[in-house]
């Protein structure tokens, strides 16, 4: 799984770091998502799914063969 | 319980597509029938006051997801269908063209209709903003505006406002708060809110209920006030909230009362239940009802409901969140700030432009937490809400704060 975010969609919510904390972080100044991982093990991809899921802003996108 | 042999999922936005990506996720496979009135893809409300409405974004880039993640989905998706009618008992939901669709699970997820109130319609020139369309007709006639009127200072009226003001119109944001957001903020942010709206131009008449239009030859030439004033405009935007679009559901049996009222599981009726703006649930942390019309709540009341569609028997108790962005600057806020709770600087300072602030209760319980320009700091702070808004039973522990 390949995962890639846009900053420019994401409103900083969180909800992505709460779920997937091994993944996802924001930026301190503002709270816009860093992405940890962007290829991360087969043990993060249920709560990479999940962030994706509930983004707020529709701003995770996975590439799930890649 | 075994698990659905089909779901039914009326109204394809946030909280319709979230329920179904999640019956998904958990590995349902079952058939999933989407029901939208809306003909086009589904797409995101939040940014249509915001990028979309000042011209950042063109309108698919709203869209909730690609084609592709869609197709994937292996959801029916009926779209450009209203529902008209539903028999709770029998799970059955009949659509404008006759068509009758049952399922053993039904998801009600259609969501608010902008509320217009009789003394501000009827004129050329008045404007809701609730759907992609409404932010095209707005979009266009806002490039055109001269003088422009915001009805309503609750979150979107405010951010209507904010945006109008930085594509260079002349704006006035009238409503009946002493300060826009003031429900939402409580006081002295609500004041910190308007000084900002001040100091970039936007003319605030706090204290004034909107109670008519003046209009000639059909178009509108001002909004009149309870108190007998005229403020001139070429271009109204009516922004005084939301009803629950539970029109179609008169008849069905189910309980309607400002919303689909469910019990804690989300549930109005046996298999059928309710997710989004358009849910009212028994929230246990707060032992009361509750509606929350905001986007995270649209996602994860979807989540909660799959999960018990699927057999889990989990109560929905959120700590209510929602953000909006206005004038560049991003505020987030987690909980209910009660009105009479006093609000402590946690982090930053108002003078920097950045700062977080808790609210407490008279008893000095936390009760919401505000970020003004620090979303992440914010988000850290929610885990002092727990207490509060998480059933005794099921207050499992926080998760180590990053
Ligand atoms: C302009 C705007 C800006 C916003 N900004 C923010 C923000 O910054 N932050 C935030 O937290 N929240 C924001 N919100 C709120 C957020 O968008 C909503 O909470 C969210 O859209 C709710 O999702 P939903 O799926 O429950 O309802 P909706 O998005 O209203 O979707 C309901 C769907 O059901 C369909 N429908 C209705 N009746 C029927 C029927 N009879 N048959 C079939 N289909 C039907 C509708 O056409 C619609 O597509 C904003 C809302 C708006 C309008
Ligand atoms: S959940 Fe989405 S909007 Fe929130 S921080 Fe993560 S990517 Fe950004």
């Amino acid at each position: 799984m390949r995962i890639t975010v846009d900053e420019e969609k994401c409103c900083g919510a969180g909800q992505c770091v709460v779920i997937a904390p091994e993944v996802f972080d924001q930026r301190d100044e503002d709270g816009i998502v860093v992405l940890l991982d962007a290829a991360p093990a087969a043990d993060q991809y249920e709560g990479a799914r999940e962030s994706a899921g509930v983004c707020p802003a529709a701003a995770i996108h996975l590439h799930e063969d890649a | 319980m075994s698990a659905p042999s089909d779901v039914l999922v009326v109204g394809a936005s946030a909280a319709g597509l979230a329920v179904t990506e999640s019956l998904r996720r958990k590995g349902y496979g079952g058939r999933i029938t989407l029901l939208g009135e809306e003909a086009g893809a589904p797409y995101d409300r939040p940014p249509l006051s915001k990028q979309v409405l000042a011209g950042t974004w063109e309108a698919e880039r709203a869209q909730l997801r690609t084609r592709d993640v869609l197709d994937a989905l292996d959801a029916e998706l009926v779209l450009g269908q209203r529902a008209v009618a539903l028999d709770a008992a029998a799970r059955t939901v009949r659509t404008e063209s006759g068509t009758e669709l049952r399922a053993e699970a039904v998801v009600l997820a259609t969501g608010l209709h902008a509320r217009r109130l009789p003394g501000l319609s009827g004129a050329a020139g008045v404007h809701v903003l609730r759907t992609l369309d409404d932010a095209g007709r707005l979009r266009e006639e806002l490039l055109k505006a001269e003088r422009v009127v915001v009805v309503g200072d609750g979150v979107l009226g405010a951010e209507i406002a904010a945006t109008a003001r930085l594509m260079g119109v002349d704006v006035t944001l009238a409503g009946p708060q002493k300060a826009p957001m003031q429900a939402q903020l409580g006081d002295d942010i609500a004041q910190l809110l308007a000084g900002l709206h001040g100091e970039h131009g936007v003319r605030l008449r706090p204290g004034s209920l909107v109670d008519g239009l003046e209009t000639a030859d059909g178009r509108v030439t001002g909004v009149r006030t309870a108190g007998g004033e005229v403020l001139p405009a070429d271009l109204v935007v009516a922004a005084v909230g939301g009803v629950p679009a539970t029109d179609w559901l008169t008849g069905s049996g189910l309980v309607l009362r400002d919303g689909v009222v469910c019990d804690s599981r989300c549930r109005a009726a046996e298999d059928i239940y309710a997710a989004g703006d358009v849910a009212r649930f028994h929230h246990e942390g707060l032992g009361r009802s509750l509606r929350l019309e905001n986007r995270t709540n649209a996602t994860e009341q979807a989540v909660l409901v799959a999960a018990n569609i699927l057999g889990e028997d989990r109560p929905y108790s959120p700590v209510p969140y929602f953000w909006t962005d206005q004038l560049g600057v991003k505020l987030q806020v987690y909980g209910l700030p009660a009105p009479g709770a006093t609000v402590h600087i946690a982090e930053g300072a108002v003078g920097q432009g950045r700062f977080v602030a808790r609210y407490l209760d008279g008893e000095g319980r936390p009760v919401a937490v505000l970020g003004w320009n620090m979303p992440k700091q914010a988000r850290l702070h929610r885990q002092h809400l727990l207490d509060r808004y998480a059933p005794a039973s099921r207050s499992a522990p926080a998760a180590a704060p990053r």
